[in-house]
Order: structure tokens, then C-alpha cells, then sequence
């Protein structure tokens, strides 16, 4: 069979697989719509928020990203895990104890005020609809380069079938759906992965192929191999990378509180049962989620010792098909500057002649092995489970943040349970128009501000949430005041030096402590703690029933249901 | 105090040590050894890796999980001992 008739019945069995699911899983309460009932097992809690979590970027992009950049990548790896350390130890537990719905329900309980729980469903929004453009975006992707639709109309059918489960299923929907793209998306991850480690080490396993010898009779290590390689075109060493370590550290630290202040991240643990059940679906879910990461540099290895190997100093025209094919797809782009007929792909920008898209790396990596067309195609599923799970799960904090924190809290306390769930129910149906619009219109800055969605959750929520579970004493004016410079100063520093919303972007050499606008948000989140501390000082305590309700979460036991208020 | 509230206020104590604890460890595998000291380290080898390297991109992730893990335990068994295990 070839690769699109391959293509075609795999991704079709599992979008059968997804609908089938969602139709057994609907949902009938605002209990179920919202937290799944709460009576999630642990592993399954753990799949869901695994899958939830690895984002069509994780999937697609991410071993590419870090070919290119060598030991820069570890920032997306270190930070992107160790954020479910935080999660852990710092918010699961607590939250889950609280027992309520969504994050801005947290904030504005504690808190006890309805201003912060706008600004919370602000920041929310804010961070939820500039990661599902992205998502929607990677569903058309994908379909365009492995069915040969358009990607609008591929965009289009990744809307209908995230509409169907997630306004039917709601949280449950979405929860068991999640479990299965999971496995789809693991196991395409892998077997390429394992393939391809096999093939250049003789190990199966893609962690320690990563640090072992060629296969060629060298008995070179193949980490010393790429150096060689790297160095030899005049790129920077591959396990030596070319930021500044300053600026490394703040992305990995923006990038870890981010992850433990994603809202749809958050929600996951207030599916499951008890406290206890948080924090092992939290180790179960990294666990889950680390057999992907430390993968993905070994396949970022692989591949790119393969691609110098293929096409570096080699003749145009010797090129293997699968060149020509990413050509035509314009991920692959070839100059011929000297007109000598031979690829030269160097770091001096003058004169190389190749420009390899991220995405390749992953995408192409099946067809440059020369693997199967069943795994070919298997990465195309993987690819849309991944991104349909993660824009699901924003879909949901979406329609949560509206029909529950505006519409129930603020505007119409009065609404039945039947009303707030059609509430809900419409609210998701118009965020996926809305994401569905910006996947087809893509503004310029989304892909830009995708990577920063973790800096403004950084810089909003995560003071406001630990400052509530391990400090009594603070107050609505501390967390509220915190919030709002946290995240004014994030959009200011993204606007300045990354979007050129305030005329012309200013040299690197302009960045505030050398910190770049992907790592800032470890900045704007001190900031926020050290406004929210101060300005607690200086206005009255909270409340003695609001302390007790904080030495309250800080114990598991009695978590019982969410209730409703 | 009453006695729940003493129960309670030991409990916590208990807790926030294992959670330095533990992020102390989680802070010098990823920013200390992978970051840091990440030159330094290396100088040092094992199989095909740095090792300053090797926790950038491995090791440190593999702690972590093994950190959550730990904590798992170490709160089931704290839960137990003071009774709030369910």
C-alpha cells in the first residue's frame, strides 16, 4: 500500500476512534462538563494530562528546534518537565483540595473578590487563545503535507472534529479522548525513533543510541561525530550551543513556572479523586511525558547527523527522492549560490545554499531512514492526536472561564445547571470558530507569542497561586496588584522586543539584563511576587474565615466532591 | 492551640521540609548541573556523553520524575502517620 492510502486509513481509524469515544463519554452535569465528574483515576488523569500537555509543537517541532540548536534546545527540554516537579509539589495537591472548577475560581475565592477573578479569567483567555491559534494552525499543517488538502480545509475538519467531542463530551469527553491520543501519539513517536536508533547505533533504545558509537566500524561516539560535523561547516559545537547562560537559565525558569501555571494544565488535577490521586497523576503524567522528551533529542541527534551526512558537500543531483519531495513542499530550499551543482549548507549565511525547516526533522525523518510507509504515516496521526488534545484542552478552560467564572460568578448567579451548560456548550462552539479563524488567518504574531504564552502564565498566575497555598497573610490588593503589573510588564517587554508594537525592535543588545523575551517572564513573575508582598504589607489582612479556608487546603484529608457555590 | 491545630501545624512543618528537600535537588540537576556548572562537567565523559550535556538533556528529567515519585511516597506515608489518609 503506499504512504497516502496508509495515511488515509490510519487517521481515519482514529478519528473514528475519537468520535466513537466521545458519543460513550457525554456529558450530562456542569460536574462532568467541567472536571469530568472527578472521579478520574490517577493513570488515566495521567494520560489525559500527558497528551493534553504534548502539543502539536512537542510533537512536530520540537526534536527539530533543538537539531538546530544543539544544547540551546535543553531549555524546551529541562523546562517543559520540570515544571510537573512544581505542579507536584507546589499546586496539584492544594488546588485539588480546594475543589472547585477552574483557576479563576480559585483566585477569586480565595481572594475573595470578584475583581480578582476577572483579572484572572483575563489572564486566562489572554494565555489559552494564543496556544489553541497555534494548535489549529498545526492540524492544517499536517494535513496539507500528508493528504494533500489545503490546510484551510484542513483546519476546517480539525474544528468539527474537536467541536464534536469537546461540546459534547465536555471535560469527560476530552478526558478519555486524551487517553487515546496518547497512545496513538507515543507509539508514532517511538517507532521511527527506535528504527532509526537501530539502524545508526545497533541500540534499540534512542536514549542510550543517543550516547553510543556509530555502526559504521568507526567506533566513533556519535555525539563526537556531529561536533566534528558541526564544527567542520562552522557551526557552533552541538553540545556547546550559542546563547548567553544568563539568558538560558531565565527561559528554562520562565518556561517551567509557565508549565505550572498553564491554566488547562492545572484543571487536569481537579479530575481526580483525592489529594493523593493529584500527586500521583502528576508523577505519572511527567513519566508519560518524559518518554517523549528524552527521545527528542536523540532523534534530533540522529536525524541530523543523517541530513549533514545526505546532503552536505553532495551533488544536487544524486539527491535521494525524499529531497525533491520536502522541496516541493517548500521546507527544503535549495540555492545553488556558486553554481558548482553541489550542496554546501554552512553557517556563514552568504554562502550556504540550504535552508532546512524545523518541522522536517520529525516529518521527514521516517522517509530520509527509508522506514516503511506505515510509519510514515503513522507520524501523521501522531501529529493530529497531538495537536487535536491540546487544542481540546484550551478549548475547555475557554468555555469554563466564560460560562462558569463570567456568566455564573459575575453576571447571572441565578443560572440553573442546565442553563450554564448550554452556556458552556455555545461558549466552546464559538472558541472554536474563533480558533478555527485564526488557524486559517494566522496574524503574524501568533507563532511568535505561542512560545510566550508560557511567560505571561508565568508572570500572572504562579505568584498569585503559591502566594495563596503557602502564605496566609496575603491579601486581594497584594495578588490582584501582582497580577496586573506581572502581566502588564510581560506584554509590555513582548510588545517592545518581540511583536515592534512600539516602533522598531531594539537590538538584542537592548534586552534588560541580557534576558531575552522568551526567558522575561522569569523577571515579570519576581516582579509580581515582590509588588503582591509589598502591597500586602501596606493594606488590611484577609479575612480570619478566608486564613482558616488557606490552612485548610494545606491538609488532604476531606477533599470530597467539588461543590457547587 | 488545640490539639487538631498542633496536629496540623506539625503536619505542614513536615511537609514544607520534604519540599525543599526536593526542589533543592531539582534546582541543582537542571539550573546547577545542566546550566551552571555545565562546562565544568563537561570534562567529564560517560559512554558518548558530557556529562554537563547528558544533564541537560537527560539526566535532569529523569530526576524529576524520580522526584515526584518520592514525594508520592514520603506524603502517603506523612498522610498515614497523621491520619489524614483517606
Amino acid at each position: 500500500m503506499s504512504v497516502q492510502v496508509w495515511t488515509y486509513l490510519l487517521v481515519g481509524i482514529t478519528f473514528a476512534l475519537y468520535i466513537g469515544i466521545a458519543i460513550w463519554s457525554r456529558a450530562g452535569s456542569t460536574k462532568e462538563f467541567y472536571i469530568a465528574g472527578g472521579g478520574v483515576s490517577p493513570l488515566a488523569n495521567g494520560m489525559a494530562t500527558a497528551a493534553d500537555w504534548m502539543s502539536a509543537a512537542s510533537f512536530i517541532s520540537m526534536a527539530g528546534i533543538i537539531a538546530f540548536s544543539g544544547y540551546d534546545g535543553s531549555v524546551y527540554l529541562m523546562g517543559w518537565t520540570g515544571g510537573y516537579v512544581l505542579l507536584a509539589l507546589l499546586l496539584a495537591p492544594y488546588l485539588r483540595k480546594f475543589g472547585k472548577f477552574t483557576v479563576p475560581d480559585f483566585i477569586g475565592e480565595r481572594y475573595y473578590s470578584k475583581t480578582a477573578r476577572i483579572v484572572a479569567v483575563c489572564c486566562a483567555l489572554i494565555v489559552s487563545f494564543t496556544y489553541v491559534a497555534g494548535q489549529m494552525r498545526g492540524v492544517g499543517v499536517v494535513f496539507s503535507r500528508f493528504l494533500q488538502v489545503d490546510i484551510n480545509t484542513g483546519v476546517i475538519i480539525g474544528m468539527i472534529i474537536v467541536l464534536f467531542y469537546a461540546v459534547l463530551g465536555g471535560m469527560k469527553g476530552i478526558t478519555y479522548t486524551q487517553v487515546a491520543q496518547y497512545c496513538v501519539l507515543i507509539f508514532a513517536f517511538m517507532v521511527p525513533a527506535i528504527f532509526i536508533s537501530l539502524q545508526m547505533t545497533g541500540n534499540p533504545i534512542p536514549q542510550l543510541g543517543m550516547g553510543a558509537t556509530i555502526n559504521d566500524g568507526s567506533e566513533t561516539f556519535l555525539l563526537d561525530r556531529l561536533n566534528g560535523l558541526s564544527t567542520e561547516l562552522g557551526f557552533a559545537a552541538y553540545t556547546d550551543g550559542a546563547k548567553d547562560m544568563i539568558d538560558i537559565f531565565a527561559i528554562t525558569l520562565a518556561l517551567m513556572v509557565g508549565t505550572a501555571g498553564l491554566p488547562h494544565v492545572i484543571v487536569r488535577f481537579f479530575t481526580v479523586k483525592r489529594v493523593k490521586d493529584a500527586r500521583k497523576s502528576a508523577g505519572i503524567a511527567l513519566l508519560l511525558i518524559a518518554i517523549l522528551y528524552t527521545t527528542a533529542p536523540a532523534v534530533a541527534v540522529f536525524a541530523k547527523t543523517n541530513l549533514l551526512n545526505t546532503v552536505s558537500n553532495k551533488e544536487y543531483s544524486h539527491m535521494p527522492k525524499w529531497f525533491k519531495n520536502w522541496e516541493d513542499t517548500g521546507l527544503l530550499l535549495f540555492e545553488d549560490k556558486n553554481q558548482d551543482g553541489i550542496i554546501q549548507y554552512l553557517a556563514d549565511n552568504s554562502k550556504n545554499e540550504l535552508t532546512v525547516d524545523n518541522d522536517i526533522m520529525v516529518l521527514a525523518n521516517p522517509e530520509i531512514a527509508k522506514l516503511p510507509a506505515w510509519v510514515i504515516a503513522l507520524v501523521a496521526a501522531g501529529g493530529l492526536a497531538a495537536a487535536l488534545s491540546t487544542a481540546a484542552g484550551l478549548l475547555l478552560v475557554i468555555s469554563s472561564s466564560v460560562s462558569h467564572d463570567l456568566i455564573k460568578n459575575v453576571f447571572n448567579p441565578n443560572i440553573s445547571e442546565k442553563g450554564e451548560l448550554w452556556a458552556a456548550r455555545i461558549a466552546a462552539t464559538l472558541a472554536v470558530i474563533v480558533a478555527g479563524y485564526f488557524g486559517i488567518h494566522p496574524p503574524g504574531f501568533v507563532a511568535a507569542v505561542v512560545a510566550l504564552a508560557f511567560g505571561l502564565a508565568a508572570a500572572s498566575f504562579f505568584p498569585a497561586i503559591i502566594l495563596g497555598i503557602f502564605y496566609k497573610k496575603m491579601n486581594k490588593e497584594g495578588a490582584v496588584s501582582g497580577m496586573i503589573v506581572g502581566i502588564g510588564l510581560m506584554l509590555y517587554y513582548m510588545a517592545k522586543f518581540k511583536l515592534g508594537w512600539l516602533g522598531e525592535i531594539p537590538d538584542n543588545s537592548n534586552w534588560w539584563f541580557g534576558i531575552s523575551p522568551e526567558g522575561f517572564g522569569s523577571v515579570a513573575m519576581a516582579v509580581n511576587f515582590i509588588v503582591a508582598l509589598i502591597i500586602s504589607r501596606f493594606t488590611p489582612e484577609p479575612p480570619l474565615q478566608v486564613q482558616e479556608i488557606t490552612e485548610n487546603i494545606r491538609i488532604p484529608s476531606g477533599a470530597g466532591n467539588a461543590k457547587m457555590h | 492551640m488545640s490539639d487538631q491545630q498542633k496536629k496540623a501545624t506539625a503536619y505542614w512543618k513536615k511537609n514544607i521540609r520534604y519540599v525543599l528537600v526536593l526542589l533543592a535537588i531539582w534546582f541543582t540537576v537542571s539550573f546547577g548541573a545542566g546550566i551552571l556548572l555545565k562546562d565544568a562537567l563537561n570534562s567529564f565523559k560517560i559512554g558518548g556523553f558530557q556529562l554537563g550535556f547528558w544533564f541537560a538533556q537527560q539526566g535532569a528529567i529523569y530526576v524529576f520524575v524520580v522526584l515526584i515519585f518520592v514525594y508520592v511516597r514520603l506524603m502517603n506515608k506523612l498522610d498515614k502517620k497523621y491520619g489524614y489518609n483517606e
